[in-house]
């Protein structure tokens, strides 16, 4: 039992070092990846205009929710007219940028770990490092890039999308005033809760499509699989991991800067 | 002139399985050496050790003179742009059209404008009689084209050395007849040296200027198609007699009586 327990630490520490190694090689590489710009495009056409309508949907659907769970919790002790402090709070502190992320992972992210496991099953990464182009620069890169400005970007549409969702079940559909509403996201929100949801959406894309690629890049590694199953298990890997690291990045960030 | 490869000493494992056993051989410039040998007798493994694709666990690789060492990173980036691999399934980037998997290693390892890439990128294409498909993407494309695809971007970048991982693996006679005549025709108008490994004995003798056998992790025969056809080394007979075999056994099921 313990020395099992020894072999799977030693399997944990040693995964946590080689993912540390494949992130700081990608971003070494993107310096000598040429045109990198092309693929630059590429990945936030993917990661950006491929998941707006997810996020659309989700945003929406929270921001409905936190209105009508928000408005009869607030109405209970007289303060119906603080719905939009709520919502905007909620929003831009945690669900936006938390949940934002999350979809992505979902959508990019699995999209990413599949597709690298797929590329490393049918030799496509070694064609690549066989002619001489640095797979990791080539193939992970532009996306981390593109991560790191994409994934605030969506987690600002989805709190734009989710106020008004606030809005339409607070003031639409349980009556309270929309100027009030309005108002209260107004005199709530401060540059540093903005600062705050960009931080931590910039983050979380970042260690997030790492932990995807790395992976997907390393599919070929999972212990008694190959083919199909190992690329599954990567991906399924992939998404869990970044999930869990969402949400204790979330509270490692927070924990700073309240 | 010292020859363009030389193999010593090689050896690689994968747990207690022995593949390469002390291989060792030289590949001379502009000729084109096939290693032939049984199914599962390392030549793949082979191929991707001198590629260092693959480390070997021990010996040398050099290149015209010069130790390409997992540590020797100016002589390796040098190997790689001066050589292009083949692999057995072609390894074509899926997310890219035909002309774009040409393009990809004139993109990303020289310094050509954009104009002159596509341009040579079309010549190469051309070449192969797929200039009408440029804009499909390799699974689109059938099995004999995706081979010629992936030739294509073997040789835009005018290699020295090109390794051809089973070329014909999988294919009908007729198409792996088609193959070997392509390798030998376009080593000699572009002047590379190739580096064959394949099962496919009778072609290999055709186009090969030397040939080496690999079995159980040795190399048991290195030189001509003439000295391979009449070597008395046992694994060298046997590998040319299992050609016969399959004959052998077809004509006597055929003059069984029936029941």
């Amino acid at each position: 039992m313990l020395s099992w327990l020894g072999r799977r630490t030693l399997w944990v520490v040693g995964g946590f070092g080689d993912y540390a190694l494949f992130s700081a090689r990608a971003a070494r590489e993107c310096f000598s990846t040429r045109r990198l710009w092309r693929r630059l495009v590429r990945a936030v056409f993917e990661q950006g205009v491929l998941c707006v309508p997810v996020i659309v949907i989700v945003g929406m659907f929270t921001g409905l929710v936190l209105g009508l769970q928000g408005y009869y919790t607030l109405v209970r002790f007289g303060s119906a007219g603080l719905l939009g402090t709520l919502v905007s709070l909620s929003l831009i502190r945690e669900l936006g940028p938390v949940l934002a992320a999350l979809m992505l992972v979902g959508q990019a992210g699995s999209a990413l770990a599949a597709e690298l496991g797929i590329q490393r099953n049918s030799e496509q990464i070694v064609a690549l490092e066989s002619m001489g182009v640095g797979s990791r620069g080539f193939l992970v890169a532009p996306r981390l890039i593109a991560s790191v400005f994409v994934f605030p970007a969506q987690a600002a549409i989805f709190v734009a999308v989710g106020l008004w969702g606030g809005s339409l079940s607070g003031s639409l559909l349980l009556g309270v005033e929309p100027g009030i509403y309005w108002s209260g996201v107004e005199r709530a929100v401060e540059w540093a809760d903005v600062r705050e949801c960009l931080l931590k959406a910039g983050v979380f894309g970042f260690l997030t499509t790492s932990l995807c690629a790395f992976h997907g890049f390393h599919a070929d590694r999972i212990p008694g699989l190959s083919g199909a199953r190992a690329v599954s298990v990567a991906t399924t890997l992939a998404v869990v991991q970044s999930s869990i690291v969402i949400l204790a990045a979330d509270y490692v960030i927070t924990s700073f800067l309240v | 002139m010292p020859p363009l490869l030389s193999v010593k000493g090689l050896h690689k494992s994968f747990g207690s399985q022995h593949v390469l056993r002390g291989v060792g051989f030289e590949v001379a410039h502009n000729t084109v050496f096939t290693v032939v040998g049984p199914s599962g007798a390392g030549k793949s493994v082979l191929l991707k050790c001198l590629a260092t694709i693959c480390e070997p666990d021990a010996g040398e690789v050099r290149f015209e003179g010069r130790l390409l060492a997992s540590g020797e990173r100016a002589a390796r980036a040098d190997f790689r742009r001066r050589c292009s691999f083949l692999f057995q399934h072609n390894a074509l980037l899926d997310s890219l059209t035909a002309l774009e998997n040409v393009a990809l290693p004139l993109e990303q390892t020289t310094d050509l404008d954009d104009a002159e890439i596509r341009r040579r990128s079309l010549d190469a294409l051309r070449e192969f009689d797929l200039q009408d498909f440029r804009d499909r993407h390799p699974g689109r494309l059938s099995g004999g084209m995706q081979k010629r695809l992936a030739l294509a971007r073997a040789i835009v970048t005018t290699p020295e050395l090109v390794f051809f991982d089973e070329p014909t693996a999988g294919l009908d006679p007729l198409r792996r007849n088609a193959v070997f005549a392509m390798i030998a025709n376009f080593q000699r108008r572009h002047g590379f040296t190739a580096l064959v490994v394949t099962h496919d004995l009778a072609e290999a003798l055709v186009v090969s200027d030397r040939v080496a056998l690999l079995d159980r992790g040795h190399i048991h025969f290195e030189g001509t198609p003439g000295d391979f056809l009449h070597d008395d080394d046992p694994a060298v007979r046997a590998f040319r007699d299992s050609l016969n075999t399959l004959e052998t056994e077809v004509a006597a099921i055929r003059n069984q009586p029936p029941g």
